[in-house]
């Protein structure tokens, strides 16, 4: 087996400021063409305290540098489960980055912004055709905010019906944001304990009077798809309440089934995981959000309407939550997400949504008996193995790092909670069955390694820049900015 | 299709290997009754040279600084953006990477984060900063929250000279928190009024919140918004969307703000119709576990190297769940990436350059406009690169009819403000020639000649 990771010649960096040089530049302006201007003294700050000065050539090698640190989807295999870390397409980059689409004042008035509002709502509307939802906003800047939206929404239409409920049911796989942004929304959080899948009985057992939503993520985390998801829609909807779906593992869905026929009120899409945008080393994403009929008055002011060939801004409407952002959403990522589909097309998705379900039983395939698979049932886009069988003293912590010694990204970690040391691997669609037996073949001799010299992972990583970081000094004294004379 | 790898050939291998017939089987858990039994109805795929030309014909349709003379602003600002930012931050390691997790190979993402950081303290006065928020409105409205949090308090003073924006951002995060939300009245000079706030703040009042500038270009006298909040017990919150101005204002922090929350656009960002931006967001150590957000430390690693790690999660939504003293999860990491390029491009002396050339031009125009017939200014605090001008004739005719002239003049108020029916916002930056600013001038007293 080849070891993808190597000790390459990687360069030491210092800090920014620590290059510093008084007088150095790395910018030019051009000369003032106008009168000087002064503000009253007392306004003015001296200078800015240790900001660097450095010239462009320092600037430039210094981020080169770095990002030689990093391992990025186009370094290598990504497998971060729930995070749908495929192949970010170069031409969609491309695309946010023409000068009519990247330099749009957002203040600009409708009739001359034409082309980007046709983007917007032709987005809102295959985003629609993809979940069955009724309506889009595409304002939300990140799947939190998305689902921020959605739960302000459901308030709404409660509110409007004179209904003060005051709970959320949430199973206990849910990602954290989900119990979060429900508190964000004024409600008090009921987990539900899962086994697995989420049975009627167990809602029902939680549905009362005083619950406004349930909120659910279908396919679930552990990589399941919530069968049971029609009955308990349709009972959540008899006892007065609303389903949420939180729409990060939608990767697995796309021309199969749609979120909305399944009795779903309200879902967010993470565009950069279905909808392939860049992650940006933890943002920029976007969040929008889907909608049945009956909830559309109460999405967020502004959505984009069509009238004849004309494009424009939806009046104010009375029912709104309001507003989440200063302008309209991280439109740049609407731009990337749009080419994504117009690329792929209805036919592309699902084939995009195959392939990604194929690739994690595949992996499931491969690791079954020799990693711990907790849950039996058919997976769709990701699987979940956990470290119980795991010899020599070994967790799953220690695998992780040691698939960084092999050249790998580790999948996301004792997530979820309820699996003891889970590993949750989600492939996506874009590697090749070549890639994924390399990683599987890592996997095993890692296990192997655990078995008979398990130094190796506990040691691990020794390829990296870095090696394990003290991570319990940082949080007892937190060093969270360079200081000259500390 | 280019981005799906798979053969005819490993489909067959893989559905051998998994143990089913066929791709069907695979989603042999999702009821028939939910299933799709029709295609997606999307258009027909595009080839690349087919996509870039739908793209470029959408492109053209919009105006842009290229097309217009443009004096937009209201919290997005046309600044120059050095050409190396780009290039570096399209370098797949740092954009196709994710939050940064797996520390040991994510130091790239996180030393610039701290980077980050360290300028954001620098550039505000403040002590502690996190690794970005979405934008300057959501920022904003976790910033009342962290007040609310750390007064026990629950009303919030908003100044209406704060971005209108930013007010309903506020108003909509704050829904059903039980928060009493106040405006308070501007004053003649564009500047928050002292004696409405005074008539307004008392014991139960969680923070006072202003822009710096405000939105009217204004720059507020801080100082004694934080002296006044503090007598009564609240917080200030300092609200900065356009972080320009602080490379010759007094820095919040020297002022004595308590939070101070920020849009980065103006920090190397193109105007992409309104995002992606960054938020920052800056406190005070002391408050440092009320915060929100993403933070990054320093420490070593096992041979004593210096390393960075995202610390102090307990805060955070994937830990402490609905105890998070946010729900934020992905952030801006690539904005706040941007911003931190182009501070250290710009540096020290740049970004004082740069702000002392927006508040000339903007004086320039001001003056160019105080003679100038049908028109006159509206407020006379100091200002820095944005103002309001009244129009004799009504503004938005005035602003439609400069449109045709290949003008983007400004910003009418009318909608936020009634008050200001016939005004309208304008900025001048350093990207704004003087001869611009002359034609701006000429054509706006060609109509009302």
């Amino acid at each position: 087996m080849t070891i993808l990771g190597t000790s390459g010649l990687v360069l030491n960096e210092k800090l920014l400021f620590e290059h510093s040089k008084p007088g150095r530049k790395g910018y030019s302006l051009p000369k003032l063409d106008v009168p000087a201007a002064k503000l009253p003294a007392e306004l003015c700050r001296e200078e800015i305290n240790g900001f660097p000065e450095l010239s462009e050539v320092d600037v430039v090698r210094h981020f080169t540098r770095l990002s030689t640190w990093n391992y990025g989807v186009d370094s290598g295999f990504y497998p971060l489960g729930s995070c749908t870390m495929k192949y970010n397409p170069k031409v969609n980059e491309a695309a946010a980055r023409l000068p009519g689409l990247a330099n749009v004042h957002p203040a600009t008035p409708p009739h001359l912004a034409q082309g980007i509002l046709e983007l917007m709502y032709r987005l809102q509307v295959a985003l629609a055709e993809v979940s069955g939802f009724a309506k889009v906003t595409l304002q939300p800047a990140a799947g939190a905010q998305g689902e921020l939206t959605g739960m302000l929404v459901i308030r709404a239409w409660h509110e409007a019906r004179g209904s003060k409920r005051s709970k959320v049911l949430i199973p206990d796989t849910a990602h954290g944001t989900n119990p979060a942004t429900a508190t964000l929304a004024g409600y008090d959080v009921v987990p539900i304990a899962s086994q697995g899948v989420l049975t009627l009985e167990e809602v029902e057992a939680h549905m009362d009077d005083d619950v406004a939503a349930l909120m659910v993520t279908n396919p679930n985390t552990l990589g399941l798809f919530e069968t049971n998801i029609e009955a308990i829609c349709k009972l959540v909807h008899e006892r007065g309440g609303m389903v949420y779906c939180d729409g990060a593992n939608l990767n697995a869905l796309m021309g199969i089934a749609r979120p909305g026929d399944m009795g779903i009120d309200v879902m967010h899409f993470n565009l950069h995981k279905t909808f392939s945008t860049p992650h940006g080393g933890g943002g920029p994403g976007a969040g929008p959000v889907g909608v049945t009929e009956q909830l559309s008055p109460y999405l967020p002011a502004a959505g984009v309407e069509r009238d004849g060939d004309r494009y424009r801004f939806e009046p104010e409407k009375t029912d709104s939550i309001g507003r989440l952002m200063t302008f309209h959403g991280n439109v740049g990522i609407m731009v990337r997400a749009f080419a994504y589909a117009r690329t792929l097309g209805g036919s592309g998705l699902k084939h995009a949504s195959q392939m990604a379900v194929l690739n994690a039983n595949y992996v499931r395939a491969r690791l079954e008996g020799v990693y711990d698979l907790p849950y039996k049932r058919r997976s769709l886009h990701e699987v979940i193995f956990s470290d119980k069988d795991l010899p020599g003293g070994c967790h799953t912590l220690d695998v992780a790092k040691r698939l960084i010694d092999y050249g790998y990204h580790p999948p996301t970690i004792y997530f979820p909670l309820v699996v003891k040391g889970a590993i949750m691997i989600e492939p996506t669609e874009t590697e090749s069955q070549d890639v994924l037996d390399e990683f599987c073949d890592a996997m095993i001799a890692i296990a192997g390694e655990a078995r008979d010299n398990p130094d190796l992972l506990h040691q691990a990583p020794v390829r990296s820049r870095v090696r394990r970081l003290d991570e319990t000094t940082a949080a007892r004294k937190p060093k969270l900015r360079w200081e000259a004379n500390p | 299709m280019r981005y799906i790898p798979h053969t005819a050939g490993d489909v067959s291998e893989m559905l051998e290997r998994i143990g089913v017939k066929n791709l069907e089987e695979l989603f042999v858990e999702v009821p028939d009754s939910v299933r799709l039994k029709r295609p997606l109805d999307l258009p027909e795929p595009l080839s690349e040279t087919e996509l870039l030309s739908e793209l470029k014909s959408l492109a053209v349709k919009n105006a842009t600084p290229g097309t217009h003379k443009c004096f937009l602003g209201g919290g997005a600002y046309h600044h120059f953006i050095p050409t190396v930012i780009d290039l570096l931050v399209s370098r797949g390691e740092f954009y196709t990477a994710y939050t940064p997790y797996q520390p040991e190979i994510s130091q790239g993402t996180l030393q610039a984060i701290f980077e980050f950081q360290t300028m954001i303290c620098q550039l505000t006065g403040m002590e502690v900063a996190n690794a970005s928020m979405y934008d300057g409105a959501s920022a904003c409205a976790e910033a009342v929250l962290m007040a609310v949090r750390l007064t026990r308090r629950k009303r919030v003073l908003l100044s209406r000279a704060l971005n209108p924006r930013y007010r309903e951002v506020v108003a909509t995060y704050c829904s059903y928190l039980g928060l009493e939300l106040v405006e308070v009245a501007v004053a003649a000079d564009g500047r928050t009024d002292l004696g409405d706030l005074a008539a307004k703040l008392d014991a139960t009042t969680a923070a006072v919140v202003a822009g710096y500038p405000n939105y009217f270009g204004v720059i507020e006298d801080v100082a004694t918004l934080v002296e006044r909040a503090h007598a009564a017990g609240a917080k200030l919150v300092t609200v900065v969307s356009e972080p320009v101005a602080l490379g010759v204002l007094k820095s919040p922090g020297e002022l004595g703000a308590d939070i101070v929350a920020g849009e980065g656009q103006s920090l190397g960002l193109p105007l992409a119709y309104g995002g992606p931006y960054v938020g920052f967001f800056a406190v005070r150590q002391k408050d440092l576990r009320a915060m929100p957000g993403r933070l990054v430390g320093e420490t070593t690693d096992l041979d004593g190297q210096r390393g960075f790690v995202l610390t102090l999660s307990t805060r955070e939504q994937h830990i402490r769940r609905e105890k998070a003293t946010s729900n934020i999860c992905s952030n801006q990491g690539l904005c706040a990436l941007v911003t931190t390029i182009f501070m250290s491009l710009l540096g020290k002396q740049g970004l004082r350059e740069m702000a002392e050339q927006n508040l000339a031009k903007a004086a320039y125009a001001r003056q160019q406009l105080s003679g100038a017939k049908g028109f006159s200014l509206v407020f006379d605090g100091p200002m820095f690169n944005e103002f309001v001008v009244r129009s004799e004739a009504p503004a938005a005719e005035v602003l439609r009819r400069l449109e045709a002239e290949g003008f983007l003049a400004g910003i009418p108020l009318g909608g936020d403000y009634p008050e200001l029916a016939d005004c309208f916002l304008v900025c001048v930056t350093e990207q704004n020639r003087r001869e611009e600013i002359d034609a701006l001038v000429t054509a706006l007293q060609g109509g009302a000649a």
